[in-house]
């Protein structure tokens, strides 16, 4: 079965000489069609940084990447953005919302520059709003939306271009209680649904959600436990049914 | 991602920042605007003179004194006249107009006419007092070579010449400040306290363009002028009128030779006068109006530039406040010509809105009269400011829009 993320000894040094900081030392990372990983590790211990690589947000210093079978180092600056476009769906911590832009056409913006039809653009984005429960705060811009609704603009916005990978960097880290809960659940129905997910978190009960833990200390992986088999359904949505 | 889309993601960067859009659109129209009024008040001013000029008449040459005598002297006609030994200058006087008006020696001239004048000399007319900037002392036929004609009353005659009778023709600046509304015609004033009566009124000659005011003038009798006014020392000028235009050149050289034989040039001696035709005159004149029209256009430029250096900064500051945009948008997936586009148009729509403004800006001002100059709007001047000012759009937002397309997006995203 083809990957859609394969990570094979990723290093990554920020800075030269003496004030060098090594972020990731080597690391490998196999992800597989219908996975959803929960990504834990101290703060400083390289998450944020081995996620920016995966997203195509930054590059590694040194090792491979492949992405849904491309080879993402291999391709120029006009393929990478169409790998961002298509492949990738990506929620910020901060949101990362365009200020004074609607939630609609904050939504529409990835299909906007994908080359998507106007009319197609906007029935996708509205589904896609629908999916997060946003349909009635469409023409809100982000400052007149909570915490919670701002992130779950964004997630509308990571998926709405059916990416093959959705990425979270503490999705969760500026939300409330209830709202960690609402992305939590979509990101659980999201997995149902066969998305393949990787969320860092540095909170336990958020990881739980994932069918699969990877612990990175000091820029190498230090742990990867199965919590459930990657074409069921994730743990919490299981308990719940079952 | 299509242009149009581009556009509209310009559109809409622009009226985020509503005011520091407009200010900057000011600037450029500024600059636009000031680049065309001030040509078209160049080039107004310079067709106004040279319609002055062509109110000379023509066939009308002019002959002046080289030894500082005369008026004019705007070039000379012969230029090996600055050279060699010269014995005795000899003024102009009123045999030489005799003999330029002998039809054998100068079969091409139709008209002579000898003119003496003198500056600024009080007038007054029961009580009320003017300063007429330019009196005439000369021959009937100077009102026809000279192209003043008179709107009320009459010339006067060669009669009144040769009885030397103080008559006087003035301009309507003079009749509006001696007489208000009153018809001058028939009545008596004084110039420096010499009584003259008033035959005739010149009609207007309208705007002169700053040079003088060609209808503040008033013009007597020779003889009258020189017994009251000027003394009978020589001529400021001969007005010579060609029998028609294609004779202006052979009278001219007629001219040249009864003034040679007459005053001994030739050979190592210079000519002591010189000949001004109309032609070479508005030569001169186009030259240095033209010169006076760059200056304008230069200054004008340099406030577009500033302009320019305005929508520079202005798109720099842009990028910079909206670094974590530009990461966002790459994040999603532009690619860089996307944001490079949507910041060129940005740019080029700010100059151009400015442009187009600055160009109905100057096309209103041009309707009114500046600085007693009728602006003439050159239609050049308007694409070239209007296509400079896209250029600076263009060349001076792509910069700052070149920077922020080849940022990469995790360090457009941390930027603060
Ligand atoms: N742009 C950067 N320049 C220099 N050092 C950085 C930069 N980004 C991260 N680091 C360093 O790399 C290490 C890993 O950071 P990060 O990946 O953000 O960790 P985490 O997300 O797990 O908290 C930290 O020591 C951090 O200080
Ligand atoms: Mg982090």
């Amino acid at each position: 079965m083809s990957l859609v993320l394969d990570v094979r000894d990723a290093t990554k040094v920020y800075g030269a000489g003496e004030t060098a900081v090594h972020a990731l030392r080597g690391v490998s990372l196999q992800v597989e069609p219908g996975d959803y990983v929960a990504i834990m590790g101290a703060s400083g211990s390289g998450k944020s940084t081995l996620m920016n690589i995966i997203g195509c947000l930054d590059v590694p210093s040194a090792g491979r990447f492949h992405l849904d079978g491309v080879d993402v180092g291999a391709l120029d600056d006009r393929r990478q953005a169409v790998v961002r476009n298509r492949k990738i769906g990506f929620v910020f911590q901060s949101f990362n919302l365009i200020p004074r832009m609607t939630a609609l056409a904050n939504v529409e913006l990835p299909l906007a520059y994908g080359g998507v039809r106007p009319a197609e653009r906007r029935r996708r984005a509205l589904a896609a709003l629908e999916l997060v429960g946003l349909a009635d705060r469409v023409n809100h811009q982000p400052n007149e939306l909570s915490g919670g609704q701002q992130q779950r603009v964004a997630i509308a916005r990571a998926l709405v271009n059916s990416p093959a990978l959705l990425l979270a960097d503490e999705p969760t880290g500026a939300l409330d209680s209830t709202s960690t809960l609402d992305v939590l659940g979509i990101f659980d129905r999201l997995s149902a649904a066969g998305r393949t997910i990787v969320v860092i978190t540095h909170e336990a009960d958020v990881a739980e959600h994932a069918k699969r833990v990877v612990r990175l200390r000091d820029g190498r992986i230090v742990e990867d436990i199965r919590l459930a088999p990657v074409d069921g359904l994730p743990p919490r949505l299981r308990e719940v049914t079952a | 991602m299509s242009a149009v889309e581009i556009v509209r993601f310009a559109v809409r960067g622009l009226a985020a920042n509503k005011m520091r859009s407009a200010l900057t659109t000011l600037g450029i129209l500024i600059g636009v605007a000031a680049v065309i009024l001030l040509v078209a008040v160049g080039e107004g001013s310079s067709q106004s003179i040279q319609r002055n000029i062509q109110q000379l008449g023509a066939n009308t040459l002019t002959v002046s004194s080289s030894t500082g005598g005369g008026g004019g002297g705007f070039r000379m006609a012969r230029p090996q006249q600055d050279s060699g030994p010269r014995t005795q200058a000899r003024p102009l006087t009123v045999d030489d107009a005799r003999a330029l008006a002998d039809r054998t020696a100068a079969p091409h001239v139709s008209s002579v006419s000898p003119v003496v004048s003198a500056a600024s000399r009080a007038a007054s007319y029961d009580g009320a007092s003017h300063t007429v900037q330019q009196v005439v002392g000369t021959y009937p036929s100077y009102f026809e070579a000279s192209n003043k004609p008179v709107a009320k009353g009459t010339y006067f005659f060669n009669d009144d010449v040769l009885a030397a009778r103080k008559v006087v023709v003035i301009g309507q600046t003079v009749a509006e400040n001696l007489f208000g509304t009153l018809d001058p015609v028939g009545r008596q004033i004084t110039i420096t306290g010499v009584p003259f009566t008033v035959v005739g009124v010149l009609k207007e000659a309208g705007a002169s363009g700053g040079f003088q005011d060609a209808d503040d003038v008033a013009i007597a009798p020779l003889p009258a002028v020189q017994q009251s006014l000027t003394g009978f020392g020589p001529l400021n000028q001969i007005l010579v009128k060609a029998g028609s235009a294609d004779d202006v050149a052979a009278a001219q050289a007629e001219i040249t030779a009864v003034l040679d034989q007459r005053h001994g040039v030739g050979g190592a001696v210079a000519a002591d006068y010189q000949i001004l035709n109309q032609a070479t005159l508005q030569e001169t004149v186009s030259a240095a109006t033209s010169t006076f029209t760059v200056l304008l256009a230069a200054v004008a430029a340099i406030s577009l530039l500033v302009g320019g250096i305005g929508i520079t900064n202005i798109m720099l500051v842009t990028v910079t406040e909206r670094t974590r945009e530009i990461g966002i948008r790459k994040a999603v997936g532009a690619p860089r010509g996307a944001i490079l586009g949507q910041f060129l148009v940005e740019a080029t729509l700010l100059s151009l809105i400015g442009g187009l403004l600055g160009v109905a800006v100057a096309m209103t001002g041009a309707q009114f009269t500046i600085a007693g100059i009728t602006p003439v709007v050159v239609p050049s001047s308007v694409v070239l400011a209007l296509g400079v000012s896209v250029a600076i759009g263009l060349f001076f937002g792509s910069y700052p829009a070149n920077r922020a397309a080849k940022l990469r997006p995790i360090e457009a995203l941390r930027f603060e």
